[in-house]
């Protein structure tokens, strides 16, 4: 890891409007939470469905599109990344820095807030709160890995990433049921099952092989994203 | 600071069908070069090689016997200058230098800053932000980031792109001062009075190929003294061109529907020739004008050559 290239990342992350609209749909989660308790009153069931669908179907893998890519996408379309790149970094350690930032962000802005959203709906019973919490935090680490990946990969990241979050893990999971078996929403649901002590959520995967699977793709991906920034082309505007 | 050379050999490089870089060979030592060629040529694409940005389809480039790509260690001897814009605009001039420096892993990066933004004399600016900068003070800043860790090697990639007169002046001040200090500066420009300015040696590149390549007194006399074509507008085409033939110094005269079109052997003796054949006819010249003086007319030329 490197200091410098990650206290860069995160200024540009984080410098301007982009944190001020991640806080606030994490705000707007927190208010969810509390509208639904205050309605609906305490209901482990209703907080298993938000958590699962709102939370770790949809906010996270959203901001892990927005602060994976964001963390090295944007350097790499107007060129400023060349002066990280021409230093002795080794680019491992470059993708390592910018990794730390993006994970670190996405737990801030999507892991936490959902933890917190199950204490306020349900408080401690049934570590439902855990349960959901944990599975944001895993499911964090491996969507920032995936999409810091594809934004080295490829310049239509962002595009890619809302296809791969919609459409695999969203659409086809749904009518095909193999599908689920790749799914790192299915992967962290299956940590929140074991972890929470009541049967309300159930994961495809079983959670021996959503470990295996998630510590595969998180440092797989970290590492074809090392080896693929050392070869990356910067074209020249010829 | 111990000499460094930068070696290109045999390099190609292609983009799916379109060779960019076509079997490119030299080396460019201790002093300043310029990379002369229009837009197009392959300068940077070779300056990208040169940098270890870009991989050689074919061929090798190495510094002092190293190559370059994929080995991040030669970024300590490389100081790059790059042709795009994009510098962490939210940074001030200071902050970026300084970044700069910690990236490069040095002792007393605060020091290192201090010294570089001094020598591109920016200290004045240096607590405003980088996006606030005009192009020649974004140009400098961008210098002192490459300076930072004072290199034996300086890439730039169209450094006096979009600055004006003086900042151009102080630039070229700035890199003879780099190349007396015996650093090996390599510098790309499309304008040969930039180039000739302050290289020493200049080499050329048309069409992605390597051109010529020598001092700014080979490069110009190659671009002078070489067939000019002419279309010239006279009191009396007929007589006019009856004389030039008459004289014998022209490689060809040419009267096609009333225009008199004239091939110079060289530019040096025509500009003397026609004024004097002409007022010895007794002909009044209403127009002469070059139909060729297009750069890329000039560098074609060198390449048949």
């Amino acid at each position: 890891m490197n200091g410098t290239v990650v206290r860069l990342t995160y200024r540009a992350l984080l410098g301007g409007r982009r944190a001020w609209l991640l806080l606030l749909m994490s705000v707007l989660l927190l208010a969810m939470a509390v509208l639904l308790r205050v309605t609906v009153g305490v209901d482990h069931q209703v907080t298993a469905d938000f958590l699962g669908a709102v939370a770790v179907a949809a906010l996270v893998p959203l901001f892990g599109l927005i602060v994976g890519t964001g963390v090295i996408g944007p350097e790499i379309d107007d060129g400023s990344i060349v002066y990280l790149l021409s230093k002795p970094i080794s680019r491992p350690r470059i993708i390592l820095s910018k990794l730390v930032v993006a994970a670190a962000g996405t737990v801030l802005f999507a892991a936490v807030p959902t933890f917190v959203a199950g204490l306020v709906m349900s408080g401690t019973a049934d570590r439902i709160a855990l349960g959901f919490g944990v599975a944001a935090l895993v499911a964090s680490l491996a969507y920032s890995a995936i999409f810091l990946l594809l934004a080295v990969v490829t310049r239509h990241a962002v595009v890619f990433g809302l296809a791969y979050a919609l459409i695999w893990e969203g659409l086809l999971g749904s009518f095909v049921p193999g599908a689920r078996t790749l799914s790192v929403q299915q992967w962290s649901l299956s940590l929140t099952e074991a972890i929470t002590t009541r049967d309300l959520v159930s994961s495809d995967v079983r959670l021996a092989v959503a470990g295996v699977l998630l510590a595969v793709v998180i440092v797989g991906a970290t590492w074809y994203a090392g080896q693929r920034l050392r070869v990356l082309t910067l074209a020249g505007e010829e | 600071m111990s000499p460094s050379v930068l070696s290109v050999d045999t390099v190609s490089r292609w983009y799916g069908n379109v060779v960019a870089v076509n079997d490119v060979t030299m080396t460019i030592g201790p002093g300043i070069t310029g990379l002369l060629g229009p837009n197009g040529a392959g300068k940077s694409t070779l300056i990208g090689m040169l940098a270890g940005f870009l991989a050689p389809s074919a061929g090798s480039v190495t510094l002092d016997g190293t190559t370059v790509w994929k080995n991040p260690d030669v970024y300590r001897a490389i100081g790059l200058v790059p042709e795009r814009e994009a510098a962490y605009d939210f940074l001030t001039g200071w902050q970026f230098v300084l970044a700069n420096a910690e990236l490069h892993g040095l002792a007393d990066p605060g020091a290192a800053a201090k010294r570089a933004l001094a020598t591109v004399e920016m200290e004045f600016a240096q607590n405003r932000k980088v996006g606030e900068y005009s192009k020649g003070m974004k140009q400098r800043v961008k210098m002192a980031s490459a300076l930072v860790h004072d290199p034996a090697v300086l890439l730039l990639d169209e450094p006096f792109n979009g600055m004006d007169p003086r900042q151009r002046l102080h630039l070229m001040e700035l890199l003879r001062q780099m190349g007396a200090e015996g650093r090996t500066v390599l510098f790309s420009s499309h304008i040969l009075e930039e180039v000739e300015q302050v290289a020493q040696q200049i080499e050329v590149m048309v069409a992605g190929r390597h051109a010529a390549s020598g001092d700014f007194r080979e490069i110009r006399r190659l671009m002078i003294d070489r067939p000019h074509q002419y279309v010239i507008r006279s009191s009396d085409d007929r007589g006019l061109a009856s004389a030039l033939i008459a004289d014998g110094s022209t490689a060809g005269v040419q009267l096609d529907d009333g225009v008199l079109s004239v091939e110079a052997v060289s530019f040096l003796r025509f500009t003397e020739l026609l004024p004097r054949v002409a007022r010895d006819a007794g002909i009044r010249l209403f127009e002469v004008s070059p139909t060729d003086e297009s750069l890329e007319s000039v560098f074609s030329y060198l390449v048949k050559s």
